[in-house]
């Protein structure tokens, strides 16, 4: 039987999990997670592997960073990237802010996380 | 004649630490609270850890660096608790007389009732390496790199190899790479990683960044700029193996080789250095040997999470407002021993008959052994521990009922199989 050895990153635990796939591929178990997240991490992390994308964007007076909101797509981290890198701020910012409503065609937003500095 | 306010309690560093211990002596009913920052923000170190993964204990969600600091500034805006920024401290001594600076105060002294020490702590800078070759530049730790980056914009470098496995350096590896730059490999000295499980995981793996275990870096190459740095394997005495030495090609060489925590004021202060934590010996409410100075955060142990400063930063505040209020403590005079396997606790000291976590770090990575603790040789309290490690902090209580179970003023931390 296949399976897969994963390291979850939801938590600073780091729990070792394995997950086990039956003849077509499909998921069969999931053992050695120890919390809901755990669990939910590793289907999606064998089915379709999603990021949180933390960094700056520029704005007039300075840099201020950024964070998406929620997790992306793992294939779509650099497109994200490059369209906030290509985004430049041009209104005050506070912590929450929403500065791209549906970054790289994902859906999800792009707030801010710090002040101007 | 230099200028002397009164204070009843002065903290010194506005990072998590001095914010979190701030907060809960106001929440204790402390007022006259005075935190002093040299920088010309509040918010410590976690103003440029722009990556996420702070506060899942403290907040039950996950928040990057500048958010978690950003929910105890509003605290303090909110208690209007005075800070002034800008401002170093220059000397304290064991009377809690502070000597501090700024451009608008001059130098000026502040008589405190307690003073809370919370300075943080720095990293081990190449000078502290020993290694050989040029000193081009391209040469930075992993911090300042992250400072340039994260709160400057720049970019330290195009193609970059990194020297040590400490969460800094692998966040750094993921940082680096996301904004456009090729990290050749991360270098450990080590067998196993200083770093979180779940950072090599999504800092290394997710971008195929090798980690090379028991390796280091030899040589740095280059005259004007970093051209390239010679890594080679290490023996089980952490000394090059000479034939397995080869050549990287970068620009750019991080550094993320330990903490120091920064204690030249503790120092002045005439207050007792644990050797294996470069901090403060103290007591269960983080109490130095010099009454009425306290300590707390990377000052005093460096922390893996800041959650854990936190929790630490408000033991240590309810001990100060304590210690102002003139409420003897002294009931116990336990000295904590290790055996080695387990590195250091903090506290080192227990002075009160209540339960008390203790928090230590180990020296290797063990499996399935009791972490035991024993008074005259007869074991107090055993917990059986799957999985220990340098890079993870660990905790264990020991309740009320135990502590009075101690005999001879003395007990011995260690690991058993």
């Amino acid at each position: 039987m296949k399976e897969r050895n994963l390291t979850c990153i939801v938590c600073p635990k780091g729990c070792q999990i394995k997950v086990l796939f039956d003849g077509e591929g499909k998921i069969k178990e999931v053992l050695g997670y120890t919390c809901k997240r755990g669990e939910e991490y590793a289907i999606t992390e064998c089915t379709h592997p999603r990021r949180t994308v933390t960094t700056t964007m520029k704005t007039e007076s300075g840099i201020v960073a950024v964070k998406t909101y929620g997790t992306v797509p793992k294939e779509d981290v650099f497109k994200v990237m490059d369209e906030i890198n290509r985004t430049r701020i041009t209104r005050d910012v506070k912590i929450g802010d929403v500065l791209i409503e549906d970054v790289a065609g994902t859906g999800v937003k792009v707030v801010a996380t710090s002040e101007v500095q | 004649m230099i200028k002397r306010i009164k204070k009843e309690l002065v903290i010194v560093g506005g990072g998590p630490a001095g914010m979190s211990a701030a907060v809960a002596a106001y929440e204790r009913g402390l007022r006259d609270i005075l935190i002093l920052e040299r920088d010309n923000a509040l918010g410590g170190i976690l103003r440029q850890c722009i990556h996420n993964g702070f506060g899942l204990h403290r907040f039950g969600e996950e928040l990057t660096g500048p958010e978690y600091a950003h929910r105890y500034i509003e605290k303090v805006l909110e208690y209007k608790i005075p800070y002034m920024l800008e401002t170093m401290v220059t000397g304290i001594d064991k009377n809690r007389i502070l000597t501090a600076q700024n451009c608008k105060e001059g130098i000026f002294e502040i008589e405190a009732g307690a003073i809370i020490l919370a300075m943080g702590c720095r990293e081990r800078p190449k000078g502290a390496l020993n290694i050989a070759g040029t000193r081009p530049s391209g040469v930075y730790t992993a911090g300042t790199a992250q400072k340039y980056v994260n709160m400057k914009g720049y970019m330290p470098g195009k193609r970059v190899v990194i020297l040590g496995s400490g969460d800094i350096g692998l966040i750094m590896a993921r940082r680096m790479t996301l904004e456009g730059a090729k990290v050749e490999c991360v270098c450990e000295l080590m067998p196993y990683s200083g770093g979180l499980a779940r950072n090599i995981e999504q800092c290394l793996n997710d971008f195929d960044i090798p980690l090379f275990l028991s390796h280091t870096v030899i040589e740095i190459h280059g005259k004007e700029r970093v051209t390239g740095v010679t890594i080679a394997k290490v023996d089980e005495n952490r000394r090059p193996i000479m034939d397995t030495a080869r050549f990287i090609e970068c620009d750019t060489l991080l550094l993320s080789c330990g903490l120091i925590p920064e204690n030249e004021l503790t120092r002045s202060a005439g207050i007792t250095i644990d050797r294996v934590t470069n901090g403060a010996v103290v007591d269960g409410s983080r109490e130095t040997d010099v009454k009425g100075i306290f300590a707390c955060g990377n000052v005093l142990h460096v922390h893996d999470l800041v959650d854990y400063v936190s929790e630490e930063a408000e033991i240590c505040a309810c001990g100060a407002v304590d210690f102002i209020r003139g409420q003897a403590k002294g009931e116990a005079d336990i000295n904590i021993r290790t055996d080695g396997k387990v590195r250091y606790t903090v506290p080192r000291k227990l002075t009160e008959i209540k339960d008390t976590t203790l928090y230590f770090r180990v020296s290797d990575i063990f499996r399935d052994v009791r972490l035991t603790v024993k008074s005259a040789d007869r074991v107090i309290l055993s917990k059986k521990k799957q999985k220990l490690a340098p890079g993870e902090m660990e905790t264990v209580t020991i309740s009320a009922d135990v502590i009075r179970e101690i005999k001879n003023g003395e007990i011995t931390v260690s690991l058993e199989a």
